[in-house]
Formats: C-alpha cells, sequence, structure tokens
C-alpha cells in the first residue's frame, strides 16, 4: 500500500489556483487583484513545499495525499508525488509566484490573470499525474491557455494549433495502440513511434520546435515562460515512453535532442531579437536535459535530472530578468547596443549569474549537473559527450553577447527611472538564492536526483516490455565496477 | 610535528581568503549595496595579505621539514556511492604551486594597491573589485587544484574576470567587442579542457594529477598514460593552453584585451592570466613526456609564438599592445621549455617574467607622460638607428613584413573568414528557412521581431548642448 502524505499538499496546491480564479476574477482595483493573485500563488508554493517536506520526511519513492480523494474518481495514479516529481512540483510553483509578484503595476491591466492560474493549477496536476491517460488529458488542456491568450491578442494561432494537436493526437494514438497490445515484450514500431513523435513536439525538438518561436514572438513573455520552462515536454517523456521504450527509441530521442542542442546553440548566436534567443537557449539547455533522460545510466540520467532542475531555475530567472527589461525597453532588439547597465547593476548582475547558470558556470546549480551529464554521455557515447560539450561552448558564447548588447555598448540616458522594483528585487534575488546555494551545496540535489534516477530506470527494467529482453548493458542499475569514477 | 598540524588549516586559509573576498564583494553587489571605495580596498588587502601568509607559512614549513609535496584534502562536494562518483576537492601545495600562488597574492596585491589610485572615483570602481576577487580566486583555486575538475573551476573564473574586464569601459562598444572576442576564445579553449579532462579521466580511471601524472611529487611524477593516450589527451590540453596563454594560432585575442584598464592588463595579460596555459602544461607535464611528438607540438607552438610576437610587437603603435606582444614572445619561449622538458627553468622564466611585466605594464602611463616631457624639452622625436634588419633584408621583404606584423599576421581575418563567416552564414540560413516556414504556416508573416525598431523612448541629447 502507497504511503499517505501528513495533509493532502497535492490537492490543496492543485485546488488553491482555481479558488484563486474566483477570488481574482471580476476585481476591477488592480492593486487589489494583483495581491491576491499574489497571495493564492504564495500558498500555492507554501502547499508544494509542504509536499515536498512531507514527502522527504516519508522515506519513500512515492506517496499519495492524506485520504486520498482524487483517487475515487480518478484512479489511485492520479494525484501521486514520487522522488521524479517531488522537487518539480514547489519548482512550478515557484516560478508562477516570481512571475506574478515581479509584474509591474503599469502591466498588470494586460496580465492574463485567471488565464495563468488556471495553468498553474493545471501544470501542477499534471506534474502529480502518474495516470497515462489523466496525463495525456491534462497535457491536452494545458495547452487551452496559451491557445487563448494568443486568440485575444488577434495573433495567428495555426502554427500554435497544428503543433500542439498533433503531438497530442500523437501522444494519445500511440498509447491507445500500448494499451491494445498490453503487456509484452515489445510494442509495435508505430506505437513507439508516435509516442517518440508526441514527446519531440512537445519539447521543441528540431525540426518541430518552430511554435516554440512562434509562441514567444507572439504571446506574452509570462505566458510563453510559464508555458515552456517547467518542461513538460521532459516529464511525458519519462512517463509514457521511458517505461516503454526500447532501445532504438531512447537513441532515436537522444540523437534528435542533442542535434537540437547544437542547433539551437547555433541559433541562439544569429539572433537579432531577445525573446527569439531565449528561447533557443532554452531550447538547447532543455534539449541536453533530453540527453541525459535518454542515456538511462544511473550517472547519465542523475545529471540529466539535475540539469532540468538547474535550467528549470537558471532560465527561469533569465527570463524573468529579459521580462523586465521588457517591461521598461519593449521588445528587445540585439541589433544595436542598449546600455542599461548604469540603470539596472543588479538585474544585470542578474542576468549574468542566471545564464552562466544556464552554461553550467562554476558554483552555480547548473555546474555538477552538467559534469554528471557529460560524464554518463561520455561513458556510452563518446562523441555524444563532446557534442554536449560543444553546445554548452556555443551557449557560453552567446549568453555573454547578449549580456554585452543589453547593458552595455553605450550610455542609455532615461527621463525616468529603470532602477528594480522591490518586487523584482525579491524575485531576483529568491533565485539567486537557490541558484548560488545549489551551486555550492550541490549534495543534496544530486542524491535526491540519484534516487529518482535509478528508481526510474528500475522501474523501466520491471516493465513487462523489457521483462524478457536481454538486459542491455548501460541500462544497468549496478555499480559500474570497470570504471571507477573517483573525481 | 607541531608545525605539520598547521599545515591543513593554513592551506584551508590559503583558499579560503580570497573566496571570502568575494563572497562579500559579490554578495553586496548583488543585493545593490555595493561597498564604498575605502572598504573595498580594505577587504582585497586584508584578503590578500591572509592569504599571502599563509602561503608563506606553508613554504616555510616545507623547506623547513623538507616536505616536497602537501595535500589539502577537503572532502567530497558531490559522491554518489554506489556509482564510485566522488567530486573530489584537494589542493596540492608542491614546488610548482606554492610559488606560483604566492607570485599571485603578491601580484594581485600589488595590483590591488595600484588600483586603489589609478581607478579612484571611477564609476566602475566596484565592478573592478568583484571581477579582481573572481580573478584571485580563479588564480588561486588553479594554481593550488589537486584534480583536473578543480583546475577547471578556477580556470573558468579566471576566464570569465578575464573577458569581463577587458570589457570594463563598457559604455564604448569597442572594449564590448574586444571582450567578447577575448570570451569566445576562451569557450574554445575551455571545451577542449572539459574533453580534455573527460578523456584523462576515462583513461586513469580518476581525476586527480597524482593519478593522471603518476606517483611522485612534481616534476618526478612518470606518466601512465600509453603515447598515443598521451597525444590525444595532450593535444587537447595543449589547444586550452594556446587558448589561455594567447599561443598561435589564438594570439588575436591578446591585443584586444589591452582594451580594459591598465590594473587588469598587468595582471592578466602580463603577469598571471597569460602563464596559465603554460602552467597548466607544468602540472602536466609528465604528460607531455608520454610523448615526443607531443612533445615536439609544444616546441613548435611556442617556438612560432615566440616568433610571431617578436616580429609583430615591433610594428605596435602603443605601448600595452607592444607590452603584449613582448610579453607574448616570452611565453612563447617558456612554453617552449616546457616542451624540452626544462621544468625548473621555465618555472623560474615564469616569475621572473611575470614580475618584470608588471613593473613595465604598471609603468606605461607614467613613461609616456616622461617621454613627452623629455622630446617636449630636446625639441623634436627621438632618434635612432637602424636595426640590423633594416640593414640586411631587401626593401620589399621588410614591406611585406610590415604588412603581416601589422595585421597580426592575419590571424583574426582567417578566423573571421573561415569559421565566424561560414558558420553565422549557415545559421542565418537556417533562421531563413524557418522564417519562411512559419510564415507558410501561420498564413502571412509571422515574425513580430521583425519589424523592431531602435527605441526612441530614449532622450536624444541635444547637439549643441552636448557640443558645449
Amino acid at each position: 500500500m502507497m504511503p499517505e502524505l501528513f495533509v493532502p499538499w497535492l490537492e490543496i496546491a492543485i485546488l488553491l489556483p482555481l479558488a484563486g480564479v474566483l477570488l481574482v476574477f471580476g476585481v476591477r482595483d488592480l492593486e487589489e487583484r494583483m495581491n491576491r493573485a499574489i497571495t493564492v500563488c504564495a500558498l500555492t508554493f507554501l502547499a508544494s513545499v509542504g509536499a515536498w517536506l512531507d514527502f522527504a520526511r516519508l522515506r519513500t519513492f512515492e506517496a499519495h495525499d492524506q485520504w486520498n480523494l482524487a483517487s475515487s474518481v480518478f484512479g489511485p495514479d492520479a494525484v501521486v508525488i514520487d522522488e521524479l516529481s517531488a522537487p518539480l512540483i514547489p519548482l512550478a510553483s515557484l516560478l508562477y509566484l516570481l512571475i506574478v509578484i515581479s509584474t509591474l503595476r503599469t502591466k498588470v491591466r494586460r496580465f492574463p490573470m485567471v488565464l495563468t492560474l488556471i495553468s498553474e493549477s493545471l501544470l501542477l496536476a499534471a506534474l502529480s499525474c502518474r495516470s497515462h491517460w489523466g496525463l495525456i488529458t491534462l497535457l491536452a488542456l494545458q495547452t487551452l491557455p496559451p491557445y487563448l491568450e494568443l486568440k485575444s491578442r488577434g495573433r495567428s494561432t495555426r502554427i500554435f494549433v497544428i503543433h500542439s494537436v498533433l503531438s497530442i493526437a500523437l501522444l494519445a494514438l500511440g498509447w491507445a495502440m500500448i494499451d491494445v497490445e498490453g503487456p509484452k515484450s515489445e510494442h509495435s514500431i508505430w506505437a513507439i513511434g508516435m509516442l517518440i513523435a508526441a514527446v519531440l513536439i512537445r519539447s521543441g525538438c528540431v525540426p518541430v520546435h518552430c511554435w516554440m518561436t512562434d509562441l514567444f514572438e507572439n504571446a506574452s513573455f509570462a505566458t510563453s515562460l510559464l508555458y515552456v520552462t517547467p518542461m513538460v515536454g521532459a516529464y511525458a517523456t519519462v512517463r509514457l515512453v521511458l517505461p516503454v521504450a526500447p532501445d532504438w527509441a531512447l537513441q532515436t530521442i537522444a540523437l534528435v535532442s542533442l542535434i537540437t542542442a547544437v542547433y539551437a546553440a547555433g541559433m541562439a548566436l544569429v539572433q537579432r531579437e531577445a525573446r527569439r534567443f531565449f528561447c533557443y537557449l532554452f531550447l538547447s539547455n532543455s534539449s541536453l536535459v533530453l540527453v541525459g533522460l535518454e542515456i538511462a545510466t544511473p550517472i547519465g540520467l542523475t545529471g540529466g535530472l539535475c540539469v532540468w532542475l538547474s535550467v528549470g531555475m537558471s532560465l527561469a530567472g533569465l527570463g524573468l530578468t529579459l521580462r523586465a527589461l521588457e517591461s521598461r525597453e519593449g521588445r528587445l532588439s540585439l541589433d544595436h547596443y542598449h546600455g542599461l547597465y548604469q540603470h539596472m547593476p543588479s538585474l544585470a548582475a542578474f542576468f549574468l549569474l542566471t545564464a552562466l547558470a544556464s552554461i553550467g558556470f562554476p558554483g552555480t546549480v547548473g555546474f555538477v549537473g552538467a559534469e554528471l551529464l557529460v560524464e554518463g554521455a561520455v561513458g556510452i557515447y563518446p562523441i555524444v559527450g563532446m557534442l554536449v560539450v560543444c553546445a554548452g561552448a556555443l551557449n557560453g558564447i552567446s549568453v555573454l553577447h547578449v549580456y554585452f548588447r543589453l547593458f552595455t555598448g553605450k550610455e542609455h540616458r532615461s527621463a525616468i527611472s529603470l532602477q528594480a522594483h522591490w518586487r523584482e528585487r525579491i524575485a531576483v534575488l529568491a533565485l539567486s538564492v537557490l541558484i548560488l546555494g545549489g551551486g555550492l551545496l550541490p549534495q543534496l540535489g544530486v542524491q535526491s536526483r540519484y534516487h529518482a534516477a535509478t528508481e526510474v530506470i528500475a522501474r523501466r527494467q520491471v516493465t513487462p516490455s523489457h521483462s524478457n529482453e536481454h538486459q542491455s548493458p548501460h541500462v544497468s542499475v549496478l555499480p559500474n565496477s570497470h570504471v571507477n569514477k573517483n573525481r | 610535528m607541531e608545525f605539520m598540524s598547521l599545515l591543513h588549516p593554513l592551506g584551508v586559509c590559503v583558499v579560503v581568503a580570497p573566496s571570502v573576498l568575494l563572497a562579500v564583494l559579490g554578495v553586496t553587489t548583488l543585493v545593490g549595496r555595493p561597498l564604498g571605495e575605502r572598504s573595498a580596498i580594505r577587504c582585497m588587502q586584508a584578503s590578500v595579505a591572509v592569504g599571502l601568509a599563509c602561503a608563506v607559512s606553508i613554504l616555510g614549513i616545507m623547506l623547513s621539514t623538507g616536505i616536497r609535496e602537501v595535500p589539502i584534502e577537503m572532502g567530497d562536494w558531490v559522491v554518489i556511492e554506489a556509482e564510485h562518483f566522488h567530486f573530489h576537492v584537494k589542493f596540492i601545495f608542491d614546488r610548482l604551486s606554492v610559488p606560483f600562488v604566492i607570485l599571485s597574492f603578491v601580484l594581485c596585491g600589488t595590483i590591488g594597491a595600484f588600483t586603489s589610485r589609478y581607478l579612484h572615483r571611477e564609476s566602475g570602481f566596484g565592478r573592478f573589485c568583484v571581477f579582481y576577487a573572481f580573478f584571485l580566486l580563479g588564480m588561486v583555486v588553479s594554481v593550488l587544484a589537486g584534480t583536473i575538475e578543480t583546475l577547471f573551476f578556477g580556470w573558468e573564473l579566471v576566464g570569465l574576470s578575464s573577458a569581463l574586464l577587458v570589457a570594463y569601459y563598457h559604455e564604448r562598444q569597442n572594449p564590448v567587442r574586444n571582450g567578447i572576442r577575448v570570451w569566445a576564445v576562451y569557450r574554445v579553449a575551455d571545451a577542449a579542457f572539459l574533453i580534455a579532462a573527460l578523456a584523462m579521466h576515462h583513461l586513469t580511471g580518476a581525476g586527480d594529477f597524482e593519478r593522471l601524472t603518476g606517483a611522485g611529487a612534481w616534476p618526478e611524477g612518470v606518466g601512465v598514460l600509453t603515447s598515443n593516450q598521451a597525444l590525444f589527451v595532450g593535444l587537447l590540453l595543449l589547444i586550452a593552453a594556446a587558448g589561455k596563454s594567447a599561443l598561435v594560432p589564438f594570439s588575436g585575442w591578446l591585443p584586444r584585451a589591452m582594451e580594459g584598464p591598465t590594473p587588469s592588463s598587468a595582471i592578466f595579460y602580463g603577469a598571471l592570466s597569460v602563464h596559465l596555459g603554460a602552467f597548466l602544461l607544468l602540472r602536466v607535464g609528465s604528460v607531455l613526456a608520454s610523448s615526443l611528438l607531443l612533445s615536439a607540438a609544444v616546441v613548435v607552438i611556442g617556438v612560432t609564438t615566440a616568433l610571431y610576437a617578436e616580429i609583430t610587437a615591433r610594428v605596435q603603435t602603443d605601448v600595452k599592445s607592444a607590452l603584449a606582444f613582448a610579453s607574448l614572445t616570452q611565453v612563447g619561449i617558456i612554453v617552449a621549455e616546457i616542451g624540452f622538458g626544462f621544468r625548473y627553468l621555465a618555472l623560474v622564466h615564469i616569475i621572473g617574467h611575470a614580475c618584470l611585466r608588471t613593473l613595465q605594464l604598471l609603468r606605461a602611463p607614467s613613461l609616456l607622460r616622461d617621454y613627452n616631457v623629455l622630446e617636449n624639452a630636446i625639441g623634436e622625436h627621438l632618434t635612432r638607428d637602424k636595426t640590423i634588419w633594416e640593414r640586411l633584408l631587401p626593401e620589399s621583404m621588410r614591406s611585406w613584413m610590415f604588412r603581416w606584423a601589422l595585421e597580426r599576421g592575419y590571424f583574426d581575418s582567417f578566423f573571421n573568414e573561415y569559421i565566424v563567416s561560414p558558420f553565422c552564414f549557415v545559421f542565418k540560413t537556417c533562421d531563413a528557412w524557418e522564417r519562411s516556414w512559419t510564415d507558410f504556416l501561420a498564413g502571412g508573416k509571422s515574425r513580430v521581431s521583425d519589424e523592431l525598431a531602435t527605441p526612441s523612448d530614449e532622450l536624444i541629447p541635444d547637439p549643441e548642448f552636448a557640443e558645449s
């Protein structure tokens, strides 16, 4: 029997944003509306942290809510927390909280508060859901808030709709075929192929990544950021593809992800606008997460899961900074220098910190994850490890290039103060603490991700689709005896 | 024995002193409350004084007790026991690292004192101090590193601080462009370093230098790699060292780096940073010794760099660039010495050269003034005799060499034309294809960002007012 949390934290965290919708809906006073939304997001964050701490106290791989009310309606796996999702849930809610906190008063009127709260609820539900069909349904529902926003802004929705519908349809068809085929040693190539295609589209892998650049072009920065940075595509890969995929499927995903990582890193270097740069930088880094996930060795998978968290934090921070700049300067061209440092040195420092964390700079949260990822990759495919390093080098050049373009190069004159608002400072400092804290004291995070990695691999091995398979040498969870990884 | 028990805390203090400096300066800047000039200088002085005192104490104990190597174990930073994965942090005080770390503290202390006058009341003083702290920590960690990953940690800090200091005068575009150029070369070098580290790690099964370079205190370790393995890993390390020390063909960034303020030019490109590549080659000297071909490659690169820099230095029209290339000449010779296996000679050469060049670079601004006074007193430019080359070489040859040297060996043009331009062309073409594809899917123009104009909310200065 699955252990229970002390309090139904997960259900509280999922329902709070929905209750928040009722609280903010129709409120005309912008300040009041903002305060209510911040309160709701803060409570949601506290509930998700509560779930994480409660789960850590139990010292188990998985647990469900106290009383488990959702299971009676949606099934036993509808709301579950496990090693994989435990840190992702608070991270997702923190991201929403920081985005809402850092929204300037001048932008509140245009900020889609209701849709944001709904999407938070859907995201937390997806991250808490292990039921396959439940997850597919939630993934489908998650596409609605960005779609509605694009529609309300009068922008073309075709690119987003085509990719989203294709992804969800392939996911549903693929999983339906898996269900029809039942437990067997190897599923049909069609079923696996459709699942792979679906997660590749959702993750924005080349060549089906254009929906992501389009979303950043046409939706608000906040909505784009909240839709992509939790990396639900990678989550769907772990939940839906990893347990049933044969080795060739994982290698395919790893190869496509690797190509995406290098391609997006190169594209980030030639972008002429800050949002597009951010999008490609994110694509490159999130693809590295997928590479780590598909290596499927304990070290590689641990690296992938660590990079997942570090990329989530660092690129969310970078996105927050760019959003803060945009709210003052409008869309940011990279064709010329902006020279904003003198007006906002704190934001410049934070931009640099988050950008460096995203490329795995020493002392930041991304460093150890990147090391583990490359270590795992080199152990299996040396060339993969080298390409990961090359992608990192290109990303390193592009982030400093953009830093220089935005913050230096000329004396910026402004009639009004462009300094960071205290709310923005709170958001920035909160993420800085996490990025530096996780970078200087990484052991706790790595250990937790290692447990998650071993459990994911163990589950992959006991899945019916693998029960009769010859054991692949690189999915072993046994200590690697022939290579002493003493560092 | 009492002295011996002091070694560990003293060793820890050497690393902690610059770490605390970085923490103090970095955190206060990040929270928007940077320290004042005087406080920042005091912090820098205290950090250097403590670090230097501890390093000298360790040297004294080592000399008095005859110990040649003191490993300081800091434990496992990250460990996954089941996978035998240990990210081990260890520092080594030996005949290579102790002189180097003392040199680092002495020169950084000198530069700190010089900076307090030279950059007094500059708007970017606080920024300089933060980058200085990054650099000092990076140097100390690199020099004392007992594992290749720890060395990489410090190596990256040095690279970042160097690039940001080149772009110190960041309200102008040229320093910024040069900063990104330096950073790009460093990233290539870092990538080579990381791949070499991984390769060494997989070949020897460990990241400790003891395992990589064989047992025995520096420089007596014997390489454990085969000749071919050493060649592969060594060439990658040579690329890393070439990038960091501006060896041929990566020399183009060195004169660009002179855009930074004089103190940073002195500390980075005259004294310490430019020798870090040579330090790396010294540290893995036993790997170089395992392959004759690799040693030959090191010698060739060193000699080529020395010749290139010697010729190029003669046509420089500003004192800092001339000093930069003069510095590079010596670095080339040092690298050649390492290739020949003269490790002690190379170490002594580095120390002497670093001190001399720091002095020259710090003296350069006032020297120009002195020359000015001298020429004003004489009433004409100083004359000079023809050199032997001017007498021996034909005019056409001298003209060709002049152009070649003035263009700095065409290295920058080569990289621009054959690497940067094709790279940008390929990805810009891909970008254009993506635009066509999304336009097709959207049924019209899909990119709002194409319509971006120069920000119009900026106050345009009145030309008359600006002129006045």
